[in-house]
Order: C-alpha cells, then sequence, then structure tokens
C-alpha cells in the first residue's frame, strides 16, 4: 500500500499521538502539537490539488474534503490557542506536567478520530471513529479531576454511549437493508457501494434504520432533547476542548447524518428524512435561543449558542436543494470558525479573572481592551450581525427556504432574534459593565481568534468565487 | 433455517429479554451483578447458536468473548470494586418496581410492534432477532435510567451493549469488525468507568449520582 495525502490526515495524528504520550516538557509538546497539527492541515489542503483514488476503507469525494479542511485547519488554531492556554494552566499549579503529557496525545488521538469518521468509507468504520472521538473527549472533559468536571464527563460518557449505541443499532439495520440486495459480506457496509445500490434497498428497513441513526447521531450533534450533555462538557473541560467540540466534532456527527440522509434520499420509496431534522433543528433553535437567558456561566452560555446554531444547520440541511444545502454548509463553517474565536478569547478571559461566572467578569472592554473588543466582535458576528460571515449565511437560510415554508421560517427567525437578545444582555455585562475582577495584563495569544475572526468577516462582505462554486457543488451532491 | 434450530435461536433470544427483566428489578448490586453475570451468559449461547447455525465459525469468537469477558471478569472486577467501595446497600430505584415492569412490558412490545413489521422482507430468525435485540436494548435504556447508582447504571449501560450484540450476530454475514469493535468497545468503556468509579470514589466518598447532581445546583 502506498501512502498519500489521504493516509496521511490519518497517520500523522497517530504517529504524533505515541510521540507525544512518551515526551516530557509541556513547552516542548505543546509546540509539537501545533506542528503536528499543522501538518496535518498541509496534507489536507493537498487533497483539492492531487485527489486521491478512493479505496475500500477511505474515501474522499467534494462532500469530505470541505469537512476535512474546516476540521484540520480549525485543529491547527486550536492547538496553537492551547500552547498559549495550558502555558498557564501549568503557571497556575490547575494542571500538572504529566496530565499535559495525557492531554497532548489524546488530543491527537481526537485528531485521529475525527479524520477516520470523515474520510471512512465503511459505515461500521465510521461509527467505530466516532465513538473513539466520544471517548477521547470524555477523558478530556475530566481532565481537571474537579466535582464539577467529574460530573459532566460522566454525564456526557452517558448520554454520549447511549446516543452511540443507538447509532450502531442504525447501523445493523442499513447492513441488514443492504444484504439481501448486495450479498453478505464487508460489501454491504461500503458507502461507494451503497450509494449505487441504494434504489433497491428495502424501504421500511431503511426509515427505521434512519430514525436510530437520527437520534443517535443527534446526540453528538447536540440536538435538542439530546443536547443535555453538551453545556456541561463545554463548561467543565480544558477551553481548548470546548473550542474543539463546538467548531468540530459536532460537526463530525452532523457529516455522518447526512451521508445518511443523501443514501435515503436515493431511495424513492422510503421516507423523507427531510421533515425530521426540519423539526429537530427548529426546537433545538428555539430551545437553545430562550436557554441563553438564564445562563450565569460564560461557558455555558456560548455552549447554548452552539445549540442554537447545529439547529439552525440540520434546519437548513433538512429543508434541502442547493440553495439551502449551501446556507447550511456555509452557516456550518462560518459556525465553525467563529465559535472557536469566541471560546479562545474565553478561555483567556476565565484565566485572568479566575472565574466563568458572567457577573464577575463585567466591564471587559475597560480592564483587558484587546480580549474584550475581541469578545464583541466574535459576539457580533455568533448573533448574526452584519457585516460578518453569519450574517450571510443566516440570510440564505431564512431567503432560500421562506418561499416553500413561511411558517417553519417564521419560527426559526423568532428564534435567531431571541438569542440575539439573549446574547447581547449577556454581552453587556461582560464587556461594558462596572470594571470588576483582575485586572492583570493578559498573556495571550491574540492570532487563532483574531484570524478566524478576520476570515469571518471577510466572508460577509466577498467570497471568492472557487470557493462559492465548490460549496454549490457540494450542495448539489446533498440533494 | 427451520424445526428445531429456529426453536432452540428463538428460546435463546428470547431468554435474553426474560432476564433483562430480571435485571430490572434486583434491588440488591451483588444480585444485578449475578443477574448482569446471567445475561452475558444467556447471549453467549445465542451467539454459539447462531454460529451453529448459520455455520459462521468467526461467531464462535464473539461468543467466547461474550463468555469470558462479559460473563465472568467483568461482573467479578465490579464485585470486587462495590465490595471495595462497601455499597452493598440497596438500590434505590428512582420509581417502583411495579411501575417499571409495566414500562419494560411496553418497550418490549413497541419493539415487536415496529421491527416485526418493517422486517417482513427479511429471514425469519434474523427477524425475531432484530426485535428481541431492540428490546433488550430498550430494557437497558430503562435500566439507566430508573438506577441512580453508578455501578448499575453501567450494568444497564452493558445489558444494552449485550443487546446489540445479539442484532449484530442476527444480521447474517456480518463482518467480523463488528464484533471485534463491540468487545473493544466495552473494553474501552469498561477501562474509563473504572477510572471514573475510582475518582468519584475519591471525591464524593459515594457513587449515588443523586449527591453529584447537588454539586451541580449551586453551579448554575
Amino acid at each position: 500500500m502506498n501512502i498519500g495525502a489521504l493516509e496521511g490526515i490519518l497517520l500523522i495524528p497517530a504517529l504524533s499521538a505515541a510521540l507525544l504520550a512518551v515526551l516530557p516538557g509541556y513547552k516542548l509538546t505543546s509546540r509539537l502539537n501545533m506542528a503536528a497539527a499543522f501538518l496535518t492541515f498541509a496534507t489536507a489542503v493537498s487533497l483539492f490539488v492531487v485527489e486521491p483514488a478512493s479505496g475500500r476503507y477511505l474515501l474522499v469525494d467534494d462532500l469530505n474534503k470541505v469537512f476535512i479542511v474546516l476540521t484540520t485547519f480549525v485543529a491547527f488554531t486550536t492547538s496553537a490557542f492551547s500552547a498559549s492556554y495550558i502555558g498557564h494552566e501549568i503557571d497556575t499549579g490547575r494542571l500538572k506536567p504529566s496530565h499535559v503529557r495525557f492531554y497532548h496525545a489524546m488530543y491527537q488521538v481526537l485528531m485521529f478520530a475525527m479524520n477516520l469518521a470523515l474520510t471512512a468509507n465503511n459505515i461500521c468504520l465510521m461509527w467505530v471513529a466516532i465513538e473513539l472521538a466520544t471517548l477521547t473527549t470524555v477523558l478530556m472533559v475530566g481532565l481537571y479531576r474537579t466535582h464539577e468536571a467529574l460530573e459532566a464527563a460522566w454525564k456526557y460518557f452517558i448520554l454520549g454511549s447511549v446516543g452511540i449505541a443507538l447509532a450502531l443499532f442504525g447501523t445493523i439495520l442499513i447492513y441488514m437493508a443492504a444484504q439481501p440486495v448486495i450479498g453478505e459480506g464487508p460489501d454491504a457496509m461500503v458507502w461507494t457501494i451503497l450509494m449505487t445500490q441504494a434504489a433497491r434497498f428495502d424501504p421500511d428497513l431503511l426509515n427505521v434504520a434512519f430514525v436510530f441513526l437520527l437520534l443517535g447521531y443527534g446526540t453528538k450533534v447536540g440536538l435538542a432533547p439530546l443536547h443535555a450533555w453538551l453545556p456541561d462538557a463545554h463548561a467543565e473541560g480544558p477551553t481548548p476542548i470546548s473550542a474543539v467540540l463546538s467548531g468540530l466534532l459536532l460537526n463530525v456527527a452532523l457529516y455522518a447524518l447526512l451521508r445518511f440522509k443523501m443514501l435515503l434520499a436515493l431511495n424513492p420509496a422510503s421516507i423523507a428524512p427531510g421533515p425530521l431534522m426540519v423539526t429537530m433543528g427548529l426546537i433545538s433553535a428555539l430551545f437553545a435561543a430562550f436557554m441563553l437567558y438564564s445562563r450565569r456561566d460564560i461557558k455555558r452560555l456560548f455552549a447554548y449558542s452552539s445549540i442554537e446554531h447545529m439547529g439552525i444547520i440540520v434546519f437548513a440541511f433538512g429543508m434541502g436543494g442547493p440553495l439551502a444545502n449551501f446556507a447550511g454548509l456555509l452557516h456550518m463553517t462560518m459556525h465553525s470558525l467563529t465559535k472557536s474565536a469566541i471560546f479562545f478569547a474565553v478561555g483567556h478571559i476565565a484565566q485572568i479573572k479566575g472565574t466563568q461566572r458572567i457577573a464577575d467578569i463585567s466591564g471587559l472592554t475597560v480592564t483587558h481592551p484587546v480580549l474584550g473588543w475581541g469578545l464583541v466582535a466574535g459576539v457580533v458576528a455568533i448573533a448574526g450581525l452584519p457585516p460578518m460571515g453569519i450574517f450571510m449565511s443566516e440570510f440564505l437560510v431564512v431567503s432560500s427556504t421562506f418561499a416553500r415554508a413561511p411558517y417553519l421560517v417564521v419560527i426559526l427567525v423568532v428564534a435567531i432574534l431571541v438569542a440575539l437578545g439573549g446574547l447581547f444582555l449577556k454581552l453587556n455585562t461582560i464587556a461594558f459593565g462596572e470594571p470588576r475582577g483582575s485586572t492583570a495584563p493578559a498573556q495571550a495569544s491574540y492570532v487563532p481568534m483574531f484570524a478566524h475572526l478576520a476570515i469571518v468577516f471577510a466572508a460577509g462582505i466577498y467570497m471568492p468565487p472557487a470557493l462559492v462554486a465548490g460549496f454549490q457543488n457540494v450542495a448539489r451532491l446533498l440533494g | 433455517m427451520q424445526g428445531l434450530t429456529f426453536d432452540i435461536a428463538h428460546m435463546l433470544a428470547g431468554s435474553l429479554v426474560l432476564v433483562s427483566f430480571m435485571q430490572l428489578y434486583q434491588d440488591r448490586l451483588s444480585a444485578l451483578l449475578n443477574m448482569f453475570a446471567l445475561h452475558a451468559f444467556v447471549l453467549a449461547a445465542s451467539v454459539a447458536w447462531q454460529a451453529y447455525a448459520q455455520d459462521a465459525p468467526h461467531l464462535y469468537i464473539t461468543a467466547i468473548i461474550a463468555l469470558f469477558f462479559k460473563a465472568i471478569v467483568i461482573p467479578l472486577a465490579l464485585r470486587r470494586i462495590v465490595i471495595k467501595l462497601g455499597i452493598h446497600r440497596e438500590i434505590e430505584n428512582v420509581f417502583g418496581v411495579g411501575l417499571a415492569m409495566l414500562l419494560g412490558i411496553g418497550l418490549v412490545a413497541l419493539s415487536m410492534v415496529v421491527m416485526l413489521r418493517v422486517t417482513s422482507g427479511a429471514d425469519p430468525l434474523a427477524r425475531e432477532d432484530l426485535a428481541f435485540a431492540l428490546a433488550v436494548v430498550l430494557l437497558g435504556m430503562l435500566m439507566m435510567v430508573t438506577r441512580r447508582n453508578a455501578v448499575s447504571q453501567v450494568v444497564g449501560f452493558m445489558s444494552l451493549e449485550n443487546g446489540l450484540v445479539l442484532a449484530a450476530t442476527g444480521a447474517k454475514g456480518m463482518p467480523l469488525v463488528v464484533e471485534i469493535s463491540i468487545a473493544f468497545s466495552v473494553l474501552i468503556a469498561f477501562i474509563v468507568i473504572g477510572i471514573f468509579l475510582f475518582r468519584i470514589r475519591e471525591r464524593f466518598d459515594t457513587v449515588d449520582m443523586q449527591a453529584m447532581d447537588r454539586f451541580r445546583e449551586e453551579q448554575r
């Protein structure tokens, strides 16, 4: 087997995980972590230049290339943020050096698992990869070993496992549907073969399978009412992990759902998966928007905002059609970039102020102007105000679906506006309230945060035609 | 496949559902662990019978894994933890045994209605197995919901995974990848759980999940 770029994005994280597990010294390992993440990102970009052939176990097509590049890019910038974050945690004694070694190794294992889930050409391999990603993040959420961190990790573990068990049951049902047509054996689990034969599968089995897959992977996407793990896991784990969870892992689970949606779309006798996704998306968006008002913890606040945005994205994909898919894809990209930028800011803020309570971190623009205004820019973006990229993608979601389902879109718009109100209410205290807490200068790396915000800003003003064409192509694939 | 072969396979899968019910009303941890061992044992027998009936020798490996790992190693290890923690006291159910049993019956009926209806075209044995497997999965979930104790939640989760193994072996010709991955995931799950239980003990001096919830309330 010759090793190309496709194997590279799996091998680099796997090997560096082994290396980081044995190397001492956080300064060295955090740099190595960055280097490995960058190398993976560079390899992922090369997929656009030379597209390797899909094999029996790994596949690459226009759909997953977008996801892979986004994942590896955010993973790289997060590793840069993580280096300065971890340095501070070591200085204050919240983490021991042995924990950091474990943390860096786990970070790379998580990258490996996510890349494997995105490139797997086998429904079972994909399931294994998502389970691996879940278990890795469970361990990372519990890293601080406080009461709250352990409870969050436990809750995440139990809910995540139930979700992943339902997803496996769905996967088995898909195999059962494919087996009479394709024949026994591994062939009936290969995506590329499934897609060519889907029209002849038993539609009833496919329907039931999709319900299980939607509930199973939907738990990982954080759709209400299966979202209970998400705010705790975000709030109690190390902040780089919150950024990776919100920015990437939710997307990976969504990718799995989209693949199965494409499979069902090829079978005319099966149910349309769209309405199910639209319903769950709307419930999530509306529920999370109202929950924003009663948050007292800054990381919890943005975790609920993630649920809201995943709801909007699932709504867009559920509506389907080239335009709505395009909008959903754009919104997903923008949300990943913005939300991770916000968590970069929040991580440093929580470190300086020594607390995550919103009431104790007011007046940030006075005490720490760069961080404060950075956060303001991030919240402006995430709330969907012009000229940022999320405004454009939310506008596209609304305008592309309004003609088809005006009543549903009204609900969505209400959710977006309610969320905007909630976010600004909290932002008012955090950024412009009476200055409180420590005024010690921040030892932060601002580059990752502002790089993300700059991209989101640029995307709101001007999208390169090549990018638009690429997204349109993927949107057509999604049907 | 017909006649006796089918009947035995049917009986074994049905017994698995029955043992799931028996787990529901155990109110002592040690008894619950015994029941889980029995659950895994029935699963091993069922998988072994499938291996014989389908003439699929690789399924014997799954049966052996289920027998040694789930029916012997895990219950013994969990028993050690339980004794070490000194929690031989009674399990509190969130609601009464009667209600839990009624809900369980409802879930089994639901899984029969759903699975038998949609799989009308499939192989009869696979149909039965899938319906029973779904029932075991749902009963496992019910147990996780009705128990507050961390150890019994873990047992609920593992009996849920047993249901998945039953489903996977019922699907004819499903590649070995699945069985290994399931065994592996249980292993990882167990390690994770072990670490957690240990740390929970360190921090709380109890494995009662309600005690943990109380910490949370101050946080919100």
